[in-house]
């Protein structure tokens, strides 16, 4: 009953999430090189943050569920997104990369690690 | 008076439904369920026959003549009769309509049934002896999702089968590279229909797909995460792709590093999920006989396995993309040719390996 009053509250009409709330992000996304917003019971969390660190990069977690701002960042997230699973989300630079999905594909592409370089999270 | 009485009706009976054996078939299915004709044919039409002379034995005062019978016949009686006839044709529709309605779920059965025989022929006997299906045969037969998946995919590799035979005589003969590009994306996009397929089947059952039964058993025994390593699939390839520029080399090389990376990523968060699926499940104390919480908590976890296989699939779609975007058409098209025949080996290995001769049983 507990997991089902969770969800339920998340459904129910509340305060939007404002600006403030998508400000929150953004702050404190622009604050290190490389920023996921996580939860750590999220699997899919854990392989972002491995990925990371098996490129050597030493990412700032911010894990939602450990957090008392946790209901309005993951509004502002999954807004933010348009999906529905407001973690991972990756930002490099201040910037918005992405959830898995774009993560994976612009390392496919080639295109993570020059993002990564630029912004100082790895050297080489 | 009788006998006249019977030639007469069976015209206009007849003419409300469809001619008399199928007549027949639908009323026993509606009364036993099942197909058997040509006896119960002539009984129910007989009774028809009986009941027509009782009522036209009834309620007449007029002459003994057939002629004079049909006219004479109260309005009422009449009436009676044409309510009868629509009675009866409506009920004749209704079952009708059920006789399709089971012929085509049986249809769909016997499809299912063909399916299961062929998979169970590429996996072979595990418990040694016959092709016994209802060991093999995964509940993926009551799903209606994986029973449609399982057909599908049927068609996509007798689908591939073609495809790779074109794609070899194209790249043997003399066609030009935008003749040849059309098979190249031909090929490409029929496995990102795989993938599309596969996300439907996650959908229905992701346990289905991860375990692997759809595929023939080399196959299964390679993959990860229900489908090919792209990393690995770059080794397969790479020889076929030569003569490489030192640039390509390098790009493919670094392409199969990503690739190593990602899927160690994925990997990793499948393994988490392992690890904390058990802790949920175990979760409490085992043995009071109540355990609802933590296999409701134990289901949310699950729905996880669905984004894992998404990935995996979406890795290998973006895998094979970045090949092609590095690559002339040319050498895409006898990289699709290398990686098809690939399978069509490992499906060759698992059917050899199936029927091998097995010592003392």
């Amino acid at each position: 009953m507990h997991y089902q009053t969770e969800s339920w509250n998340s459904y129910l009409p509340t305060k939007p999430p404002t600006t403030d709330s998508l400000q929150l992000i953004l702050r404190l996304a622009a604050e290190n090189a490389v920023v996921i917003f996580s939860k750590s019971t999220c699997c899919m969390c854990h392989s972002i943050k491995r990925l990371f660190s098996g490129m050597g990069v030493n990412a700032t977690v911010y894990e939602l569920d450990e957090d008392p701002r946790e209901k309005e960042m993951e509004k502002a997230l999954i807004r933010l997104l348009g999906s529905s699973s407001a973690v991972p989300v990756v930002f490099i630079g201040g910037k918005l990369v992405g959830a898995m999905d774009r993560v994976m594909a612009s390392h496919i592409n080639g295109t993570l690690v020059p993002l990564l370089k630029e912004a100082g999270a790895i050297w080489l | 008076m009788n006998s006249t009485s019977t030639q007469f009706v069976p015209s206009r009976r007849m003419g409300l439904c469809e001619p008399m054996p199928q007549v027949g078939m639908w009323n026993d299915y509606k009364e036993n369920n099942c197909m058997h004709t040509s006896q119960p044919v002539i009984l129910e039409v007989d009774s028809r026959f009986d009941n027509q002379s009782e009522d036209t034995s009834h309620g007449t005062v007029g002459p003994s003549n057939k002629y004079d019978q049909e006219e004479n016949k109260p309005v009422d009686k009449v009436m009676r009769r044409l309510a009868q006839n629509r009675e009866a044709a409506r009920k004749c529709r209704l079952r009708k309509k059920a006789y399709v309605q089971q012929l085509e779920n049986s249809k769909l059965r016997l499809m299912q049934l063909e399916q299961e025989l062929e998979r169970a022929r590429h996996q072979g006997s595990y418990i040694g002896g016959g092709l016994d299906t209802g060991q093999l045969g995964y509940s993926g037969t009551t799903n209606p999702g994986i029973a449609t998946f399982e057909m599908e995919y049927g068609h996509w590799v007798e689908e591939q089968n073609k495809k790779i035979a074109d794609l070899r005589n194209a790249l043997y003969s003399d066609i030009g590279d935008v003749e040849l590009g059309i098979f190249v994306d031909g090929g490409m996009r029929h496995y990102f229909d795989l993938f599309a397929m596969k996300a439907t089947a996650a959908r229905a059952d992701v346990f289905y797909l991860m375990s692997g039964t759809w595929k023939t058993s080399a196959e299964h025994f390679l993959s990860w995460i229900g489908g090919f390593r792209p990393s690995e699939l770059l080794k397969v390839l790479m020889p076929h792709l030569e003569p490489l520029t030192e640039q390509r080399r390098l790009e493919l090389s670094n392409l199969r590093q990503s690739c190593q990376q990602a899927e160690d990523a994925l990997s990793q968060g499948l393994e988490k999920l392992h690890q904390i699926l058990s802790e949920t499940v175990a979760d409490g104390q085992l043995g009071e006989g109540n355990y609802l919480p933590q296999i409701s908590a134990a289901m949310e976890k699950l729905e996880a396995m669905v984004r894992f296989v998404g990935q995996a699939d979406h890795l290998r779609q973006e895998t094979l993309l970045q090949i092609s975007r590095n690559l002339t058409t040319r050498q895409t098209a006898r990289g699709l040719l290398a990686l098809g025949e690939y399978f069509q080996r490992l499906r060759a290995l698992s059917s050899l390996w199936a029927s091998r001769p097995r010592g003392s049983a």
